[in-house]
């Protein structure tokens, strides 16, 4: 069981990491990644929502959809679930939490839109994860989204001072790094 | 509404404001799937079904949603196409369900549809809406299958399965893997900066091509984008 878990800990951050592989969550990888300290937070606040997320939707898809035999109904419940609990989420920080929500805030309206919940929610019940399994997927898949962002944001840090050809400078340039960091994360597919 | 009108929406959709191209929206699936022109016509195809039906049914409801829960309300009707749509596929056509797996459900997600139910079907009548679904999603549909065949032929010497290559041509896999994908839209965005920069020399106005949120995503003011229509939407829930 540990054994499994460890597995799917190793394969989700890394060898098939969430962006860097399956292409999910792209938008604020390119749209945050200015900034190192941004670009940290931005993936904090994703580990929070992701591994909220997968524990939910794990929840209502064992509990209610697999209950009344309705789990073609899956996609539409998924988006409405993610909407309302990052709605609810920024609510209740915001409330009860001012200094997480100061440092949080920002980030989670931009994280609705992000296609990498709804995709991991889905990974979760294609590969018949259980609520614990999948808890584990989405924290693992959101730790390989906060690593590769931040990566990104140091090298487009030092990328700043350098000399790049005009018609490169902008999205192009930092879609190169993605494409180096991508054959970089090539090599973890030995690890497994 | 005449024909002009409806020939106007579909070259405005495949050229003028091409989704992929020049507005630079829906990157996930225009990367995830193009590893073949015909996977990437298959999704684009599939999106275009969506997206027009979408345009029409939220066109027809735009009188009756509530302006403060349209986006919720939009989300839900798209779902229901989507769904509707996978299933179909799944009964239908299962080595293209097969091929785009996790992506179809993900078309949800797309900001193209989300974009254009809020900027254009939302306000404007059913037939024009309609076209513009399909004008839209035959412009994705188009980008996607020229990705799809540059990297197809550079990855492994084919186009839509038939050999084009001579023999002695060596296939970089590469561009079939993931890297190749960021590589092939790096090429694509350098060529439209390239334009962009000589058309402003030339003193045209250049703002409809957008850069595709390179920039900070908090202070992003490009229309384009999906995060200010939730943002919109957010500072419209709070009055």
């Amino acid at each position: 069981m540990i054994k499994d878990l460890l597995i799917i800990l190793v394969s989700s951050s890394l060898v098939n990491n969430v962006v860097l592989s399956q292409f999910l969550g792209l938008c604020p990888f390119l749209g945050v990644s200015k900034k190192t300290n941004t670009a940290a937070g931005m993936g904090v606040a994703v580990i929070f929502v992701i591994t909220l997320a997968s524990a939910v939707s794990g929840v209502v898809y064992k509990f209610i959809l697999e209950k009344f035999d309705v789990t073609y109904l899956q996609t539409i419940v998924f988006i409405l679930v993610i909407a309302a609990l990052v709605q609810f989420v920024e609510m209740f920080l915001k409330k009860f939490m001012p200094p997480l929500y100061q440092a949080l805030g920002v980030y989670l309206p931009l994280i609705t839109t992000n296609c990498a919940v709804l995709g991991i929610a889905l990974t979760n019940v294609q590969k018949k994860y259980g609520i614990l399994t999948g808890i584990v997927n989405g924290f693992a898949t959101a730790v390989g989204f906060t690593v590769a962002i931040v990566i990104l944001a140091g090298i487009r840090e030092k990328m700043e001072y350098n000399d790049i050809p005009e018609s490169f400078k902008g999205m192009p340039i930092v879609l190169v790094t993605a494409g180096l960091m991508a054959i970089a994360f090539c090599g973890f597919s030995g690890l497994l | 509404m005449n024909n002009g009108n409806a020939m106007e929406r579909l070259y405005n959709g495949l050229i003028k404001e091409n989704p992929t191209f020049v507005l630079m929206l829906g990157m996930c699936p225009t990367l995830a799937v193009t590893t073949s022109a015909m996977n990437g016509l298959g999704m684009g195809l599939t999106t275009m079904v969506v997206l027009a039906l979408s345009n029409m049914m939220i066109s027809m409801l735009r009188n009756i949603i509530p302006d403060k829960v349209r986006i919720p309300a939009f989300i839900v009707v798209i779902a229901s196409f989507v769904t509707m749509v996978e299933l179909l596929l799944e009964g239908f056509i299962p080595a293209l369900y097969d091929a785009l797996g996790l992506y179809i459900p993900l078309i949800v997600v797309n900001c193209i549809i989300l974009g254009r139910a809020e900027s254009y079907a939302s306000k404007n009548p059913v037939l024009p809406s309609l076209f513009d679904g399909i004008g839209m999603g035959l412009g994705f549909s188009f980008a996607l299958t020229c990705i799809g065949a540059v990297r197809e032929l550079l990855g492994a010497g084919e186009i839509f399965g038939l050999h084009i290559m001579p023999d002695s041509y060596v296939p970089c896999a590469i561009f079939i893997m993931a890297p190749g994908a960021f590589f092939v839209l790096a090429a694509l965005t350098a060529v439209q900066n390239k334009i962009r920069i000589s058309g402003e020399k030339k003193g045209k106005d250049m703002s409809k091509i957008q850069s595709g949120c390179s920039e900070d995503c908090m202070n992003c003011n490009e229309k384009g984008c999906s995060h200010r229509f939730y943002g919109e939407g957010k500072e419209s829930e709070q009055k």
